[in-house]
Formats: structure tokens, sequence, C-alpha cells
């Protein structure tokens, strides 16, 4: 058979249209999804805790891509694994950045991770929701914080402990790292603002993991049998706490005697201890799996079908990753379009609701409105509400109860600002936002 | 009777209140709705007046609120009492005694919500109404519980008990307990009888009580007026703080001897693969894991026999870890003797697998394995000094796996086999000892004993993949300090430690105690390098 030289010629040119057309659709096609970065840890020491929130940012962008996705393209999730190592999480948001080039990442649990991470968002001008509570005195311009700050979480725990239940002196324990330390120094700045004396305060640290509590226990409860009520104001981490708290059930201290608040631990957590030493002792959170709103209802429900097990519990980062895609979709929604600067700026003032009532509103502080909610711990690994506050309370980046932190306020919305870490005494900015 | 008296009282105010008609059964049956309720000051309240009633179901009611054993059907809102059963939960009623259903899901009842202040005000209640039990113990329980909280409305029983109580002990208790209520009486003589009756009571709360009175008020004047008064008082204090520091120490020491247990348990293990095989085996600590998990799937498998799943527990981790250990052993770690560089990597490569293996098939999540009753709660000494059952225990059973090891080792064929080979291989081949076996079984039983010491953490610390980490330098240390190859060294060194630790701890807290630990062994080592007990003779190496 011979073939015309015409033909060939056609054939070669329809082969190329063809391809160059593959090639154009499949460029449309990756351009029609919006990439979410998961920015979490899969494996390592922190996988116990930050697994969940992986889930449940897929969950929330697969619902959302049933609603229809997002500016009309779908949402694509990309998931990394960090690994439990910070410097990792660099690398790990650089790559989501620079070879994803993801649009917005959600990610960290740890401080330190967080603080990793800050130089390569800021310097490639990403986006990151960070879910968890934390020390405070930051403020990034790429960051949004939908988590607690001290002031949403210890100081009003504190507040309770001391006008409800009447304690008079403080055991602030802790693990040996920047946020209980930077806690506990601003409850013992606050506790003396009260007028409690420095007696009336024993500050304890101990290493991670720590899991020899007799000595310790044994001085708590040396110190809370001075005829005043003692309460313990535990920044203690993860793992440290099951030992904790067999200790003290084992040496007699029970929850009536001594209560025990604590900032880390969760109904996540407690699905991993045997609750019965637990029983009667309280946390603080933004939010219990056991408040009840329709929000928290539906929120429930579709993670068991997500995930498939209706034993999984729901804690307070996930409603803070959950609040943090609301938040970003809105705004999103709002101004069109997924760009970094213009969706951090359209997303200040915007509101969604809370899952346990009421709204979180981002703040120009890159913070939210929050409730305070204090429980006490059940035997079935849930939290029995037995105080919360009236109305949110207003994330505050810089808290207000150290001197040096005192004058600095971080204001993104003020065109005389814009900045983190503005003095308002020599009314310049630092520079550094973090 | 002063109860019988307030009882008529409210009776009668009771009736007043609500309809001349009410009898004391619509009281009870009323005041337990309250109890119902959720506003939680009116439960305060209704617990109180509950506990004026005079009826025999108030004690029971009082009993299952403190312990949350008080429920509510949803079905028709009546009050139950609900305790585990076979298959779901046992009730009875509360209003007639009879039981209700023996296997009712948790899901159809409602738990009446407490919080610490209300079962804390039950919890005295209760105590008020036990100093008449049967039982010495609870009576003397009782008026333990009634020292730390003194209350003048407890005064009328105490005085009550005090006049029936027939036991020495329990007596000068309940004397105790009434003094801590009139240490403020306007009497001086009362005052003083008071501050009397505590002389030589060893309990940490009647010290606090006395040095409160000896304190000065904010003008400067004393608490406790009469000088007289507060001499006996500060006598009183003296005497009782000289038997507290005596205690102190012997609580120090225990304190040491459970964290060197804990050591040895970790340790002995590889004492057995790395001091006698002289393999540097990274994933012990993954063996102590598997251990623990162990425990956790034995507990899963008889949940209703919570109690005796740990004694079932301990052989089963024994061969679970040991057989693993074998597996490293025949499949990596024979083709690598004698290259330890090597060796420290492939085994460091084993643990994560190990603990990914269990991350996926257990979830990363710490699995909670449950402490039997029999472990939990501590041994009253007296006021001063309690050790922790679950400690105590543990130290007990380090002990016993110490000697069972030691009597395997001397006493035992396989025990002289082991030893020939590690001494001389060559040797014992050629005598027709297989030495591959010996080595794959050698192994094998250190990590068994591995397996052994997670059922003993399981009871003390988290059961997750991380577990083997944290212990994997304890136990490294302990060996290498002990000397290696030598399982008295191991011993001395693990309890030497552990009470080191403890009695630094208090002096500078426990990050620096640890810090402390690690300076002098580094110290230690390089005065003498082989460790406390140095193997000698010709085999050593050089």
């Amino acid at each position: 058979m011979k073939i015309s030289k015409s033909t060939w010629l056609k054939t070669v040119q329809g082969a190329a249209v063809a391809a160059s057309l593959s090639f154009v659709s499949g460029m449309a096609m990756a351009a029609d999804t919006i990439k979410v970065g998961v920015l979490h840890s899969l494996s390592g020491t922190m996988a116990i805790s930050e697994t969940t929130l992986k889930d449940t940012v897929l969950m929330l962008v697969e619902e959302q891509n049933k609603k229809g996705g997002l500016l009309g393209k779908k949402l694509e999730a990309v998931v990394v694994d960090p690994a439990s190592n910070w410097p990792l999480f660099a690398e790990k948001a650089k790559e989501l950045l620079e070879k994803e080039k993801v649009d917005v990442m959600f990610g960290c649990w740890t401080s330190v991770s967080r603080k990793s991470v800050l130089p390569v968002v800021e310097g490639l001008n990403g986006l990151l929701f960070y879910p968890v509570q934390y020390e405070g005195e930051e403020s990034s311009k790429n960051v949004f914080y939908t988590g607690a700050a001290p002031n949403q979480q210890a100081i009003p725990a504190v507040d309770y402990l001391m006008k409800d239940v009447g304690v008079k002196r403080w055991v602030l324990a802790g693990t040996d790292y920047v946020y209980p330390r930077t806690t506990n120094k601003i409850l013992e700045a606050y506790l003396k603002s009260k007028g409690v004396a420095a007696e009336d305060i024993m500050i304890n640290y101990t290493p991670f993991g720590h899991s020899d509590w007799q000595t310790i226990v044994s001085d708590v409860k040396k110190f809370g049998s001075a005829g005043k009520k003692t309460a313990v104001v535990s920044t203690i981490n993860g793992d440290a706490n099951v030992p904790f708290y067999k200790e003290l059930a084992n040496q007699g201290v029970s929850a009536e005697d001594i209560p025990v608040v604590a900032f880390s631990v969760g109904e996540e957590e407690l699905s991993g201890f045997d609750t019965k030493p637990l029983v009667g002792h309280l946390a603080a959170w933004n939010y219990f799996m056991s408040s009840e709103s329709p929000e928290n209802d539906a929120f429930i429900k579709a993670w068991h079908a997500y995930i498939k097990n209706t034993k999984r519990v729901t804690n307070d980062p996930m409603e803070a990753t959950y609040i943090g895609f609301k938040l970003w979709v809105k705004a999103v929604e709002k101004v069109k379009t997924t760009k970094v600067d213009d969706v951090s700026k359209a997303i200040i003032g915007l509101e969604v609701p809370n899952l346990t009532g009421g709204t979180a509103k981002m703040l120009p502080n890159h913070h939210l409105t929050k409730p305070v909610l204090i429980g006490e711990i059940q035997e079935d690994g849930q939290f029995q509400t037995v105080w919360q506050t009236e109305a949110e309370v207003p994330g505050d980046a810089w808290t207000d109860f150290l001197p040096e932190s005192k004058k600095i306020v971080a204001d993104w919305a003020d065109p005389k600002i814009m900045c983190g870490n503005y003095n308002t005494e020599t009314k310049t900015c630092s520079g550094q936002n973090y | 009777m002063m109860k019988t008296f307030l009882n008529i009282v409210f009776t009668v105010a009771l009736a007043l209140l609500f309809s001349p008609a009410m009898a004391e059964e619509d009281s009870f049956a009323q005041l337990l709705n309250e109890l119902g309720g959720t506003n939680l000051s009116k439960k305060a309240t209704a617990l109180d007046q509950l506990a004026q009633l005079d009826d025999e179901r108030v004690l029971p009611t009082l009993e299952a609120l403190m312990n949350n054993a008080l429920y509510q059907q949803k079905s028709d809102n009546q009050f139950v009492f609900a305790e585990s059963a076979a298959d779901g939960m046992k009730i009875t009623s509360v209003v007639t005694g009879a039981v209700l259903d023996e296997a009712v899901s948790s899901r159809d009842l409602r738990k009446i919500i407490t919080n610490n202040s209300l079962r804390s005000r039950a919890r005295n209640l209760v105590a008020a109404t036990r100093l008449m039990n049967k039982k010495a113990e609870v009576r003397e329980a009782a008026a333990l519980e009634l020292i730390k909280s003194p209350n003048i409305e407890f005064l009328q029983p105490l005085d009550n008990a005090i006049a029936r109580e027939k036991v020495p002990a329990i007596q000068q208790a309940l004397q105790v307990a009434r003094g801590a209520i009139t240490l403020d009486h306007p009497d001086e003589i009362e005052r003083l009888k008071a501050v009397q009756a505590m002389d030589g009571f060893e309990h940490k709360q009647v010290i606090t009580l006395l040095e409160q009175r000896l304190q000065k008020n904010a003008d400067g004047s004393f608490v406790e007026p009469s000088a007289l008064v507060r001499t006996t008082a500060q006598e009183v204090v003296d005497g009782l703080k000289k038997s507290e520091m005596f205690y102190k120490i012997i609580e120090d020491t225990f304190f040491g001897l459970s964290l060197g247990s804990v050591l040895l348990l970790a340790a002995v293990g590889l004492a057995i693969t790395f001091g006698v095989m002289g393999v540097i085996n990274m994933a012990h600590g993954e063996m102590i894991m598997l251990g623990a998990y162990t425990t956790y799937v034995v507990q899963l498998l008889m949940p209703n026999n919570i109690g005796a799943s740990l004694i079932v527990a301990v052989p089963a981790a024994f061969l679970v870890a040991g057989l693993m250990g074998v597996i490293i052993e025949r499949g990596v770690i024979r083709f690598l003797y004698g290259r330890p560089l090597e060796t420290l990597l492939a085994t460091f490569g084993i643990s994560l697998i190990l603990q990914q293996l269990v991350r996926t098939i257990f979830s990363p999540l710490n699995r909670s394995v449950i402490t039997p009753e029999w472990m939990s709660g501590s041994l009253e000494i007296n006021g001063f000094l309690s050790l922790t059952y679950n400690r105590l225990y543990i130290v007990l059973f380090a002990l016993a796996v110490l000697f069972g090891l030691m009597l395997l080792l001397k006493k035992s064929f396989f025990g002289l086999q082991m030893r020939a080979v590690t001494q001389n291989r060559a040797m014992a081949s050629s005598m027709g000892i297989r030495t591959g076996w010996v080595d794959a079984m050698t192994f094998g039983l250190g990590s068994g004993i591995a397996g052994i010491a997670g059922v003993a953490l399981s009871q003390l610390t988290n059961v997750g993949p991380n577990l083997g980490q944290a212990y994997i330098i304890d136990s490294f240390m302990v060996v290498v300090f002990g000397g290696v190859g030598n399982l008295w060294g191991t011993f001395v060194a693990a309890m030497g430690l552990g009470v080191a630790n403890k009695f630094i701890e208090p002096l500078s807290g426990a990050v620096l105690a640890k810090i402390l630990m690690l300076v002098f062994i580094i110290l230690f080592i390089q005065r003498r390098p082989r460790g406390l007990f140095a193997l000698k003779g010709r085999f050593v190496e050089g």
C-alpha cells in the first residue's frame, strides 16, 4: 500500500492536533481544581493526634465537592507526611507551595512545627490554617489561628476555679517545652495580679513522656493538705497524662479533693485511657463532643459516616479545622479567587457558626472569637459541661498579663498598622512577625 | 437523737410547704426528682434535704450518687441503681428496691449528672452515717473522711459514735475528727482537749489543722489566743513532724525501689540479648511494646475477667515477644554476628517496622488497658505513709522474674548450654551443642522477658506505638552501668539508679534529676568502663 505524502501529513497533523488538544484539556483539567494542602504528621509521635485532623480536612473537602466544589472547580486535597519531624515540616510546606502550588494549607500541631513552617509560608506567601490551642505571642500575615489563644482557654479556666470552686493554692504542672512554659508564665503573672501569694503557687516541669509520677504526686498531695482548696492546672502533654492520673488515683487523690484541670486532654486522648481514675477531673476547651447543637449533631453524623466507625470521637482541634475550612471557603466565595492576598484580606470579619452554638468571627489579629467551656470527665470518656462563658471571647494574640507583651498588638486590617507585632508605645512594628 | 429531731422538723416543714396530706413517702420521691433535674444548686439543696430524711433508702441513694451509679430509665423516668452485669446493666428500683432488669442496655439509661462539689457533699453525708456501720474498717474510713472536712453539723453524729465505739484506734480517730471541729471552740478547755486528742495521731491533716491555729492573724495577734493551748499544739506538731520525716524517707525509698524495679524489668531482657549475647538490639523496646499490646488483646478476649486477664497475659506476652525474638534472630541477626554496627542498624530498622506495624493494625492512638481492682488503690500504713498497690506488685513481680531467670541460667540444662556457648562458642560446638539453636533460644528468652515487662508497664503507662522508645535508653543505661553480662550487676544498677533518682528528684526537679543521673553514669563509665560488676577471666575480650 502506498501512502501519499499529503495523507501522511494529514495524519501527522491530526495526531498533533489531537495530542495538543488533549494536552490543553489536561492543562484545563489541572487548572480546574483548587488544591488544598494537608500538612499533618501521619507517622511518628504526633501521628496519634494529627492523623485525625488529616481525615477531617479530607472529609470537609469531600463534602464541599459534593456541593459542587468551589468557584465551579473541584477541590483536590494534597496530603504530605512530615513524620513528626520539625525541620521536615518546613521542607514539606515548601514542597506543597512550590511544587504542588496549593492554594491553602491546613496543618501543624505542635508549636515548634508551626515555628519551623513560618519562614516558608511567609517567604513564599502561602496561606496556613493552624487548628490547635497554643501559647499565643504570635501573629503572622500568612497564618490564621483557629485554635484557642491563652485568654480563650487557660485564663477562663483559672477564673472558674478561683470564683466557682474557691481554689486558693495552685499547682502549675507541665511538660518541659515552649507551650507549658509560656502558658505557665502567663498564668503565674495572672494569679499574682489577682493577689495569690508566691508560696501558694507551685510550678513543676517534667520531661516528655514522663512515667514515674510518684514523687510529684506525693508533693502535690502535701502541697494540697495545707488547709486551702488546691487545684492542679495541667499542661502535661499527651502520653505523660495516663501515668499521672493513674498515680493520682492510686495515691488516693480524688477530683473532689484536688481537681486537675487539663488543657491537652480531649475526647481523642481519653479514648486511649482507662477513664476510671479520671472521672471528675476537669478540662477546658472551646468545644466538647457532648455539646448539644444541630450543627454539632450534623458534624458528628458526617464524621461517623466518613470514617465508617461510629465509635470515633470528635474533639476541639477538629472543630477548629472545621471552622477554618468554612471560613476559607466563605472568603474565597466572597472574592471569587483563591489568591492569598485577596483571601486573607476578605476573611477578616467573616463569621461562621460554631459547633457549640454561637458564631466564630475572624478578627484582625488572625484569631477567632470562641466560647470557653469547662467540662468534667465522665466514665464514658466524654465531658459534661459544668461552666461556660456567656459570650464568645475574642482571641488575644499578645497576652495582657506579661509586661513585655502588653504593649504589643496585632492588626492586619488597620492600614496604619498592618503588622503582627506593633508596639503601641513606640508606634513601630518590629518587622518580625513571629 | 438529733437526727430524728431534725427529721421531724423537716417533715413538718415539708408538710407545711407542699400539702398537709403529703407523707414522707412522697417527699423521698419528690427530692429524688429534684436530684434528677439539671440545676446543680437545686440538686445540692435536694441532696441536703434528702440526707435529713429518716429513710433506709437514703443511704444507698447517696452512695450510688457518690459512685456515679444512680440512673434514670429513659422510658418512664424511674430512678434506678445500675451496675454492670454479664450482658448489660443490672438495674434495681430506688423507690421499691426491686430488681427490674438483669440486662438493660446503657443507652436506655440516663445518668444523674453530678459534679465534684455534689459528690464530695454526698461523700461527707455518707461518712457521717457510716460512723455507726457494723464493719470496723468502714467506721475507720468514715472517721478519717470527716477529719478531712471538719463541719459543725457532724459534731452530733461524732459524739454519738464516740459514745458507742469500742475499738481504741477508731475511738482515737473519732476523737481527732471531733477535735478538728472543736479546735476553734470558744471555751479554752475544749480547745485544749481537742489539741490533746490529736497527740501522736499520724495524719497529714492534723499537722495542717494545728499549724493553722499557730499562725498569726493579719493584726499580729495569734489565731489561738491561749498560750497554753499554743505550746501544747506546738509540742504535738513537733512530735508529728518528726515521725513524718521518718516516713518520708521510707516513702522515698519505696518510690526509688519501685522505679528501680521498672528499670530492672525493662533491662533484664536486654541483659540477656546484649549482656550475654553481645547483640546491640535496638528493637528491645518494641518487644516490651508487643508485650503491652498482648495484654490489651488478652483483655479484649476476656472482657468479663479483667482481674485474671493480667495473669493470662504474662505467659501470652512471653510467647508473643519470644516468638518474635526467635524470628528476628533467625531472619536477620544470625547473619550479622560479629558486626555490631550492621546489627545496630538492622535492629533499629526492625524497631521502626514493628512500630509502624502496630500503628497499622491497632491505630496510632493509645489503647486503653484496664487496671484490675486488685491493682488499684493503696495500702494505708498510717496517715503519713501509703504504698500504692500497683507499684508494690511490680516490685514483687520484678524480683520474681529476676529470680526465675537466675534459676533458669544456673540450674537448667538450657542455661548450662547457653553459658557454654557464650563463653566459648567453638568449644561448645565441638562438644555437640547446636550453637545456632541455642542462639535463637537465648534471643527468644531475652525478648520474651521484655514482653513480660510490657505486661507490667501496661499498668503504669500508655500502651501505644511509642511505648518501647521511652525505655530503650534507660535499659541500655542500666545494663552498661551494672556491667555487661552480669544479672546481679543489672539488679544492683537498676535499684541503685532508681533510689538515687528518687532522692535527688525532690531537691532538683524531675528534669534535672534525669540529667544528673546521666552525667553520673558518664563519669562512672570513664573510671570503670566495664561497669559495676565487671566479668573477669580469660574469656573476656580485651
